[in-house]
């Protein structure tokens, strides 16, 4: 605001005047700059979001048609087998890898933080994965984990002759294979983020805490620990946003199976919309995606801002 | 007796740091693992790979594997290998990359310096692009793409990229930007510098570090992406990281895991070798926005 008055109002009267139209231009320059960027993020993200949300109250299958059904495709969905064991399967995966994440992170970090030798060497190491794909983190995982020849051939040549691990063909257990590889990935970057957060944290309230003849172990009970909160909320927000939308782990390590036993809400709505055509049902589980998406970040978008507007 | 606690507690110390270091290198083991599993697989023969095991050194190294990843393996039915994904996904990246990484830095310009009423709350709703899940956004692309004919091709790709890169973008350049004195901007504009003039020769000049934070950002998150590459690429136009998946998971016949990870490490080679280059800023716009101070 105060940036474009000045430039309107504090020249000279003449060269105002003259340049009236280049003024005009100077006030509006901005805002069209900015025109594509909004006109694009209304269409491609709040249109479609309302074009994926009519589409949910239609029987469209094949095609999008517009007969419009209602709620049909939501009652649908939650009569829908496949759809209720996504959504269990996101909340195994989701929690366990949310939750394993974090504390490998925060105490890999803390470990980390102890004036360690080579720290640069084994923090390259650990972060290294979150450049790599979930594509080629699941093909690489899948070749660890394959009965026969991967990790439980390594075992069974150690003397270990019975041993046995084909989690990643159990129905029952390879939804636990997603969480093993979606960690390998991501928990080295949440390290990283509690890391930058300790060595933020301020070194005297710490030095003054030992002073007072606060054990180790109490320091970091009762100050470092409490003062990571804001890391572990954005190490959460990111996370369980890895988590909802996690596709293409699953497409390269299972590919939903066995059966659709560690299918996930997002393979779920690719599953139906692109190749079993139900796009209806698709679009009625994307919405639900977006739901749940927005129960974690209404919360926490909220809380930013209050902060920023106070800050 | 003075003497012994504290010899004592000089013991604990060096047990409690030895621990710490077979902590690390305990999960500095589980992180490297799987890296040095694919490259051993990668140069072994398929006999060497049933006769031994993952973490057996090969027998002889042989490069086959690597060339029939990059030329001749089956990606579903044709059999031409990775090479030219590999090229497609330079294809799409590249203008996609720079384009997106331009508008955002513009639009983080105007956020910042050219405030106007409303604007905030503007890149509030743009902001909430970095976070739908993109699910909620493929089927109207899908029909969006097919109507302009762009359905299967490069451009398509490199446009859905754009489109959905600029969120993340604008938010680095604007954190970038915020921080940057707007008594800089208002003396180049009392001197009679216009809107470009100061973009161009006032902000541009000192962001280069965030541009390299985002050029890194966008090429790992553009490179390694899988759905808009499997929903809107087709036959030709696929990155490589649909053709490694078919390649993975459709191919029929024997399954040469040789060739699969001979493929995944090419696959991840690009931005492996950014991380390595670049490491530093990577793990900056990794934290960017995310961890605060």
């Amino acid at each position: 605001m105060r940036a474009i008055s000045m430039g309107a109002h504090d020249r000279p009267e003449a060269t105002a005047k003259a340049k009236g139209g280049l003024a005009w231009l100077e006030r509006w320059l901005p805002k069209m700059v900015l025109a594509p960027t909004f006109v694009m993020m209304l269409v491609f993200i709040y249109g479609y979001i309302i074009w994926t949300a009519v589409l949910s109250m239609t029987n469209s299958r094949f095609l999008p048609s517009y007969d419009f059904v209602g709620l049909l495709q939501f009652e649908k969905l939650f009569e829908n087998d496949r759809w209720l064991v996504a959504c269990t399967n996101l909340g195994i995966f989701g929690g366990l890898f949310i939750l394993v994440c974090l504390v490998l992170g925060v105490t890999l970090a803390i470990l980390l933080d102890q004036k360690i030798r080579q720290e640069g060497a084994i923090r390259t190491v650990y972060l290294y994965p979150m450049a790599l794909s979930f594509i080629v983190t699941g093909t690489a995982w899948k070749w660890m984990l394959n009965p026969g020849l991967g990790l439980e051939k390594v075992v069974r040549d150690l003397g270990f002759e019975s041993f046995s691990f084909d989690w990643i063909v159990d129905p029952n257990m390879a939804i636990y294979t997603l969480v093993i590889a979606a960690v390998w990935q991501s928990s080295g970057f949440v390290m990283a983020m509690f890391l930058a957060g300790l060595r933020g944290i301020d070194n005297s309230i710490i030095q003054a805490a030992q002073i007072d003849g606060a054990t180790l172990p109490k320091i970091y009970r009762r100050i470092i620990l409490p003062s990571l909160r804001p890391v572990f909320f954005s190490a959460f927000i990111i996370l369980s946003h890895i988590a909802i939308k996690s596709f293409d782990l699953v497409a390269a390590m299972t590919g939903g199976g066995p059966g659709y036993s560690t299918d996930l809400p997002a393979t779920f709505m690719y599953a139906h919309s692109f190749t079993r055509s139900q796009i209806g049902l698709g679009a009625a589980s994307a919405m639900l995606m977006l739901g749940g998406v927005l129960a974690i970040l209404i919360p926490y978008l909220y809380s930013e801002l209050r902060g920023s507007r106070n800050g | 007796m003075v003497n012994q606690t504290a010899q004592s507690s000089m013991n604990w110390s060096r047990i409690n740091r030895g621990l710490i270091y077979a902590v690390l290198l305990t999960a500095a083991l589980f992180y490297l693992l799987p890296l040095v599993v694919m490259v051993l697989t990668s140069f072994k023969t398929m006999d060497d790979i049933r006769s031994g095991n993952l973490i057996s050194w090969p027998t002889e190294f042989v490069f086959d594997a690597w060339s029939k990843a990059w030329s001749t393996a089956c990606t579903g039915v044709r059999c031409e290998g990775v090479e030219g994904y590999f090229w497609n996904s330079v294809q799409i990246v590249v203008p996609a990359v720079l384009i997106s990484t331009f508008l955002g830095a513009l639009n983080g310009y105007v956020f910042t310096k050219w405030k106007f009423r409303g604007s905030e709350l503007l890149f509030g709703l743009l902001l909430f692009g970095c976070f739908i899940p993109f699910q909620v956004v493929l089927l109207p692309m899908a029909q969006t793409l097919g109507l302009l004919g762009l359905a299967n091709t490069t451009a398509g790709l490199v446009f859905v990229h754009i489109v959905y890169g600029m969120a993340f973008t604008t938010l680095f350049f604007r954190n970038f930007y915020i921080n940057i004195p707007g008594e800089l901007v208002k003396a180049a504009q009392l001197d009679g510098a216009g809107f470009f003039t100061i973009f161009w020769r006032i902000l541009l000049p000192i962001s280069g570090p965030i541009i390299v934070v985002t050029i890194i950002w966008q090429t790992t998150q553009i490179w390694n992406d899988f759905l808009f590459g499997v929903v809107y690429g087709s036959g030709d136009t696929q990155p490589i990281t649909v053709a490694l998946n078919n390649l993975v998971n459709t191919s029929t016949g024997v399954k040469e895991y040789n060739v699969h990870m001979a493929a995944a490490i090419i696959a991840g080679l690009p931005t492996l070798l950014v991380y390595v280059l670049a490491g530093k800023y990577f793990v900056r716009g990794l934290t960017a926005g995310s961890v605060k101070g």
